[in-house]
């Protein structure tokens, strides 16, 4: 700004250019440190691949449902409901195929229909009627599950179509079951869109500036539905690879994944794109909170604990994150 | 101001053996790469009104921060109040404690909670006690109110005020809170007004000063800050001028004139310092809005002319800043068409912002803040925001050509810092303005709907924005601003429309276009208003 700092600028700017770099990465970082941690302590045990395949394909729905909830935050609404959907669109496959002997192809575009309709029945109560979505998505949920409870009569559901099982973990790719390169093209597409196409670039403005993106043209109403029902749909296929994955389905699964997604939305907004809730931050956080649990629970630690990582380490990479920003106001929320 | 009150002051002033109020030393505060404050010296003496001046970027807001412990400074500096050292950075519950308070421009009020526990707020919700003592309360904000005799029900929402009442009790709480302090410690306290005035009209301006002064006889001092040459030299004692971050220098109001006080803020002066002799020019019709109604507006016919500059004005709650969101589709319009020049035809009832980019018509808001700009979104996306799509090729968004663009615009529009990666938020008020009015001259619109385009923006910012609104004018480029601001509007229109209760009342144009007729025609429109409003009511009655 003035004229006789610039002198001083260029060492201070590199300096800010490699605080911004240890920032975006430093997560990544973290989670090799915890790899490596974890490897020094059970050699034999925790630095198999097998150990880290299995790892790759169990993680897979919950990074679907982390991505799920990145896109209606990023326009600026919550969707609690995404677990809730998730484990609608899994019981819906299990008893349609196990219990009602539907084809599984239909029986899995049937769920993805039903993730539709959830994400309409919301777009319905919080952009039409301006209803707060904290509120219409904490409803749903349990709507939702109350009506999953209903009609699989609150039982697990075994005997689903051996195809889909295939289809989700019957092979690998590079020593990787595909399930984890569903979740990895998903967040391919979803980096294209918030990087690469204007739409992507509206969403935020929508998210950011409601207001501003009207007065610029923008039809922040379509956007917003658009982005609920992106993210119920893409819960609803959650629900296909964890139906995929376990054979089953069981209709309290869900819920425990809200948390763990939401956690792994806010991490990544910490990485990558810091400031911004983006895939490839958010894939990172699932997995990083994944070795983080599979290695304590290889340590014998009792399964509480799991929950107490989950939570530690959102909150604590969220302040690191704000610290190295000084008291700038947040970028999120 | 009389010359009696001025000596009387000056004496007490002088012959003062206590401490200033405040003193500060050395302060610099750093972000990242920028300097935005770089050894800023300062003292306030009690009982004078103190101003601070300085362009939008020389580093006052960001001084009030430090002030207001938002900010932490670069070490080395030092601050006293009263004489006795205080430790920086300064805690932000410190200020109160030291007999501090702030106006902030957003005024700080919670708009859904009451006057009353807007007043008491401090005391009702830190106070010490188990139970609030609502009578108590009562009582008190009513001795507040009437001790500054604000006529305003203290059971009254915040949002129901209107804008001066607003202001007025943001400001009354604010000296409320030193005077409780003061009469405690028994010394001098400090009232910071950080740009108060924008949103009031003349009569809210009086009104506030006459509470400056009021505080100040009281023997605490009051630190105005303003881009308003006029009202600084009117009110203050002595006036302190940064710019770029440093002191450039410390004058006594009396012995100041004006053009050296705009010397001192902007390092130059003022080519423009002569206002333009308008010439009356015939312009062909570019838009004709007819039958314009919406909330607050009867019904008008405009027409603005291609190439032409019209402003509207009036007094506050007038309606005239209304019109260019009715005509953009910003907000919904009771009735009214508009033809343009090409024989197009719109229905403004229907219209929508989109509608009226896809014609090529722009709309500048005057709330910076929440309808025009973004403040963490970065500077190259704010700016292009309205043309995005066309940043594709192959399917992917060119993020490097969007930000070459933004570099090279912010080049032709001359905003400071010129980094496009830069948030918003992170720029000065004027070099925002500066991006956002880019964002829309760039696209060459043929209409141009300004509100209050200078709100906040300093001069050397102000005269950037209207020397480019008058070069894409001269191209072709028809302008509606919307203003309160008389100075401008002479400075920049060829005509002006006045306004009083939602109808236009007078005409200006060619050489009538002057400062001083512009704010007569607006006092002077009351009367008439009043008038045809009678009028308007009778004919109401006989039609069925």
């Amino acid at each position: 700004m003035s004229t006789s700092t610039e002198s001083a600028t260029p060492r201070k700017k590199s300096n800010v250019n490699a605080m911004r770099l240890f920032e975006r990465y430093a997560l990544i970082l973290v989670w090799f440190l915890l790899i490596a941690g974890f490897s020094i302590a059970m050699p034999e045990s925790f630095l198999r691949w097998g150990n880290f395949s299995i790892l790759f394909a169990s993680y897979a729905p919950a990074a679907l449902l982390a991505l799920a909830i990145i896109i209606p935050l990023t326009s600026g609404d919550y969707d609690l409901a995404v677990g809730a959907t998730m484990t609608l669109s899994s019981c819906m496959i299990a008893v349609l195929n196990s219990w009602m002997d539907v084809s599984i192809e239909l029986s899995i575009l049937l769920a993805l229909l039903g993730g539709l309709a959830v994400g309409l029945f919301h777009a319905l109560f919080i952009v039409y009627f301006r209803i707060h979505s904290l509120v219409v998505t904490l409803g749903s949920t349990s709507l939702i599950s109350g009506v999953v409870q209903w009609f699989t009569n609150s039982s697990t559901i075994g005997g689903i179509d051996n195809a889909l099982i295939m289809w989700v973990v019957g092979g690998r790719l590079f020593g990787v079951p595909y399930a984890f390169y569903y979740a990895f093209a998903a967040a391919i597409v979803l980096w294209y869109v918030f990087d690469f196409t204007p739409l992507g670039r509206r969403l935020l403005f929508v998210g950011r500036g409601r207001e501003v993106a009207r007065l610029n043209g923008i039809p922040v109403e379509k956007m917003r539905v658009g982005a609920l029902v992106a993210s119920s749909v893409v819960a609803a296929l959650a629900g296909v690879l964890y139906a995929g994955v376990l054979g089953s389905a069981d209709p309290y699964s869900g819920l425990n994944y809200l948390l763990p997604a939401f956690a792994a939305a806010f991490l990544g907004s910490t990485t990558i794109m810091p400031g911004r809730f983006n895939p490839w931050g958010t894939i990172v956080a699932v997995y990083f909170l994944g070795t983080g649990i599979t290695g304590l629970t290889m340590f014998g630690i009792p399964l509480w604990v799991t929950n107490v990582f989950n939570g530690g380490a959102l909150i604590l990479a969220v302040t690191i994150s704000q610290l190295t920003r000084g008291r700038e106001a947040s970028d999120i929320g | 101001m009389t010359t009696e009150q001025i000596s009387a002051r000056n004496d007490r002033v002088a012959s003062t053996q206590t401490p200033p109020t405040l003193r500060l030393e050395n302060i610099s505060k750093t972000f990242r790469a920028t300097r935005a404050l770089d050894s800023v010296s300062l003292t306030i003496e009690p009982g004078e009104v103190h101003g601070l001046l300085g362009t939008n970027g020389s580093g006052k807001s960001t001084l009030i921060k430090v002030l207001a412990g938002f900010h932490a400074p670069d070490p080395g500096g030092s601050m006293q109040f009263n004489g006795r050292d205080v430790p920086l950075p300064l805690d932000p519950s410190t200020f109160r404690r030291l007999g501090m308070s702030f106006v902030h421009q957003n005024l700080g009020l919670v708009p859904s909670l009451t006057v009353l526990e807007n007043l008491r707020l401090s005391q009702i919700a830190l106070g010490k006690g188990r139970r609030i003592n609502w009578r108590k309360e009562r009582a008190a904000a009513q001795e507040t109110l009437d001790r500054y005799d604000v006529d305003v029900e203290q059971w009254r929402r915040i949002d129901e005020l209107s804008a001066v009442n607003r202001a007025l009790i943001a400001i009354i709480r604010a000296f409320e809170e030193i005077r409780e302090e003061c009469e405690r410690t028994g010394e001098p306290g400090l009232v910071l007004l950080d740009e108060p005035t924008p949103f009031l009209p003349k009569e809210g301006v009086d009104r506030l000063f006459q509470l400056m002064r009021q505080i100040a006889d009281h023997g605490s001092a009051v630190t105005f800050i303003s881009h308003d040459i006029d009202e600084v030299m009117e009110i203050t004692d002595r006036v302190t001028i940064l710019r770029d971050g440093k002191v450039s220098g410390e004058i006594e109001t009396r012995d100041a004139s004006r053009d050296q006080m705009i010397e001192m803020i902007i390092g130059r002066s003022l080519a423009s310092a002569a206002p333009p002799v308008h010439v009356a020019r015939k312009f062909e019709p570019m838009a004709r809005l007819k039958g314009l109604s919406g909330a607050g507006i009867p019904t008008c016919d405009i027409t603005v002319g291609k190439g032409e500059i019209l402003g509207l004005t009036g007094l506050i709650g007038s309606g005239y800043d209304k019109i260019p969101y009715l005509v953009f589709g910003a907000d919904p319009a009771h009735s009214g068409e508009m033809t343009l020049d090409d024989g197009k035809h719109f229905d403004l009832r229907t219209m929508t912002p989109a509608a009226s980019i896809a014609e090529n018509i722009a709309l500048l808001p005057g709330d910076r803040d929440t309808k025009s700009g973004v403040g963490n979104m970065k500077v190259f996306e704010n700016m292009l925001l309205p043309d995005i799509g066309g940043y594709v090729q192959g399917g992917f968004l060119r993020n490097g050509q969007m930000r070459r663009e933004a570099k090279a615009l912010g080049e032709r529009f001359e905003v400071r810092p010129n980094d496009p990666e830069l948030n918003l938020g992170n720029l000065s008020g004027g070099n925002a303005q500066k991006v956002l009015i880019a964002r829309w001259l760039k696209r060459e619109p043929r209409l141009l709907l300004l509100d209050e385009p200078t709100q906040g923006v300093d001069v050397g910012t102000r005269a950037n924005i209207f020397k480019a609104v008058k070069e894409a004018a001269a191209k072709g480029m028809s302008v509606i601003c919307a203003s309160s601001d008389a100075e401008q509007l002479a400075e920049l229109c060829d005509r002006v429309l006045v306004f009083a209760r939602g109808r236009i009342v007078d005409e200006l144009a060619g050489s009538q276009v002057d400062k001083d007729n512009i704010t007569q025609a607006c006092y002077s429109s009351l009367g008439t208003a009043e008038g045809r409003a009678q009028d308007a009511a009778g004919q109401d009655k006989g039609t069925p």
